[in-house]
């Protein structure tokens, strides 16, 4: 349920104040017309008493019913019934009060005045309910707009956990086909193969998001990709990682280089029959820290679509979602050469 | 019996070698790397087995089967192939999820001796080829085999394609290529928005055409880039207008 205003003590004192004020320069209006203190007193304490009793009702009926947008008349209508109520309440008590020939001259400017105090009964209830309907429209808005932030908040999340997931079957399979032959033949290699894919898959399901890497920890993890890559691949692959010692202590998300290698490696290794050379390095440039990776592919059998494929497609989202940038991710083609780079703001 | 494996992976290779060695009926006579080495082997061994990965550098296996005349029994070895592993489940031709164990390497054999001795191991293959289509992938290409070489076309390189008796020959940036295939195949397997089947014998690519001429009463002319004219018939001029949105 949204707060009270009343519950705000910025708001409260400011509202005692203005009360205070009020019933002060009511009291003094009264003494104006040549009454005495105490009749203006008294007249002042009922009357604004009553009207604290209707300021309340109009918080309360508006903090649980706000009326929509067309129905603001309503409003209307509750000022003033509230106004009507108020000051018949107030004149009869008043007259209760100072009943008698005693205060005959009061009564007759009481019941004269009838019509001016519901006008300004009305002004003073109509005021405060145009500031309930706004403190509690706002609430709801804010209430609305913190919803609407949660909600995209946790879908971007999701997205990028599940983008980060985006393992591929075919890896995992054919490396367990690969150790289950290892078994047979080199059980020791088999050992080490085991140890070497559940580090990286350790390593693939560890990271959250906000929790950037070092530089360092991110090439290890690839290493620990590639060992197993050329377990697989034989003498067919190999890679060269050239690395700015400056670099390593540098920061990034987690598991972004890998799918670029995986990249490089199936575009390389799936698009020609001879070895395959993976290049890859790690510079700093123009404060951000750049990754370039280039391996060989034929512009003449590759089909156009390939290279935007799940790949990178899936790290120029992670980029944006990250960044909000959509040129982090570069590719470009010469030679027979497929070269990848990426930029990774820093600080 | 003769067998060759085809898979690029040296260890799933010699997985298949080890489990091999408890079936001696069947001799392995090579290993290949890849599809190329795959169909020079088999025309050299003329093997009555092969063991093949799907997934495989510049050829896959479903194309380098298409490259065989007379393809031998198949059993696919394969890790993670979504759109094959729905064909396979409706036909006979065995196939093996990587990695398998030797049991289930086992029971392959055994359900290929039993499809050998009555016969059905080929007519099979031939009824998963057709029905395993092509994966999006793969309809972006067309591998076709001229005297011993073997090419690769983009579908976008294609300018049309004509019918010429059992085989359609493929019009092409790089040439003409015969492949032993119908017009129907590739209506059913071209992209529908780029290649539109103008008449009974010919296909063509939209993207090329420059004109169309009226020709003879109620047939028109094609004329593509490459400056070829491709007849258009009464009802593929319907359907060129409407891919056309004209």
């Amino acid at each position: 349920m949204a707060r009270s205003p009343i519950s705000v003590s910025k708001f409260r004192n400011a509202f005692i104040g203005w009360w205070v004020v009020w019933a002060i320069l009511h009291g003094l209006l009264i003494y104006s017309y040549g009454f005495p203190s105490d009749i203006s007193a008294t007249d002042s304490f009922v009357t604004n008493s009553i009207l604290l009793g209707a300021y309340w009702m109009v918080n309360n009926i508006l903090r649980f019913y706000l009326p929509n947008k067309d129905r603001y008349w309503y409003l209307l209508f509750l000022s003033i019934f509230l106004a009507l109520l108020v000051t018949a309440l107030s004149n009869a008590l008043l007259s209760f009060i100072f009943k008698g020939s005693l205060h005959s001259v009061y009564l007759l400017f009481l019941s004269n005045s009838f019509w001016l105090r519901l006008g300004i009964g009305f002004l003073l209830i109509g005021c405060m309910t145009i500031i309930c309907v706004l403190w509690y429209t706002q609430g709801e808005d804010q209430e609305n707009r913190q919803r609407k932030e949660d909600a995209q908040k946790l879908s971007k999340e999701a997205e990028l956990y599940k983008l980060r997931q985006q393992l591929q079957p075919h890896f995992l399979f054919n490396s367990l086909n690969s150790i289950s032959a290892l078994i047979g033949t080199q059980p020791e290699q088999a050992r080490k193969m085991i140890y070497q894919l559940s580090d990286f898959l350790r390593a693939t399901l560890r990271k959250e998001e906000e929790q950037w890497v070092k530089m360092e920890e991110e090439l290890q993890i690839l290493e620990l990709y590639l060992d197993i890559e050329k377990v697989r691949f034989g003498h067919r692959l190999s890679a060269i990682i050239e690395k700015d010692e400056s670099c390593l202590q540098m920061n990034l998300p987690p598991m972004l280089l890998q799918p670029v290698m995986e990249n490089a490696i199936k575009f390389g290794l799936y698009d020609t029959t001879d070895a395959v050379t993976i290049y890859m390095s790690v510079f700093k440039e123009n404060g951000y820290l750049k990754v370039v990776v280039k391996n060989p592919f034929d512009l003449e059998t590759s089909s156009p679509r390939q290279g935007t494929g799940f790949g990178l497609s899936s790290i120029k989202r992670r980029l944006y979602l990250l960044f909000a940038r959509n040129d982090l991710l570069e590719t470009e083609v010469a030679d027979h050469i497929f070269t990848t780079t990426i930029k990774i703001p820093q600080g | 019996m003769n067998a060759i494996i085809i898979d690029d992976e040296p260890l799933a290779r010699s997985i298949i070698r080890e489990y091999l060695q408890f079936h001696p009926q069947i001799q392995l006579v090579a290993e290949c790397n890849d599809g190329f080495e795959g169909v020079k082997a088999i025309q050299q061994f003329q093997p009555d087995l092969i063991f093949l990965d799907i997934q495989m550098p510049k050829i896959n296996g479903f194309e380098m089967l298409e490259l065989i005349e007379l393809p031998p029994a198949v059993i696919f070895t394969t890790a993670f192939d979504e759109y094959a592993i729905k064909a396979f489940e409706s036909h006979a031709v065995d196939y093996l999820l990587k990695p398998f164990s030797r049991e289930r390497f086992d029971k392959s054999m055994n359900k290929l001796m039993q499809q050998e001795n009555s016969g059905t191991s080929k007519a099979n293959l031939n009824s998963l080829l057709n029905a395993t289509g092509r994966t999006p992938a793969e309809q972006q290409r067309v591998v076709v085999r001229l005297s011993g070489k073997i090419s690769i076309i983009p579908v976008n390189d294609i300018h049309y394609l004509e019918a010429a008796d059992d085989y359609v020959k493929i019009h092409s940036k790089a040439g003409s290529f015969l492949k032993n295939k119908t017009m129907g195949h590739f209506e059913s397997v071209l992209d529908k928005d780029q290649f539109v089947r103008t008449h009974r014998s010919y296909m063509v690519n939209i993207t090329e055409i420059t004109r169309i001429d009226p020709y003879e009463k109620e047939n028109h002319l094609a004329i593509l880039r490459s400056g070829a004219r491709v007849p258009v018939s009464k009802t593929g001029y319907v359907k060129l207008k409407s891919v056309l949105g004209l």
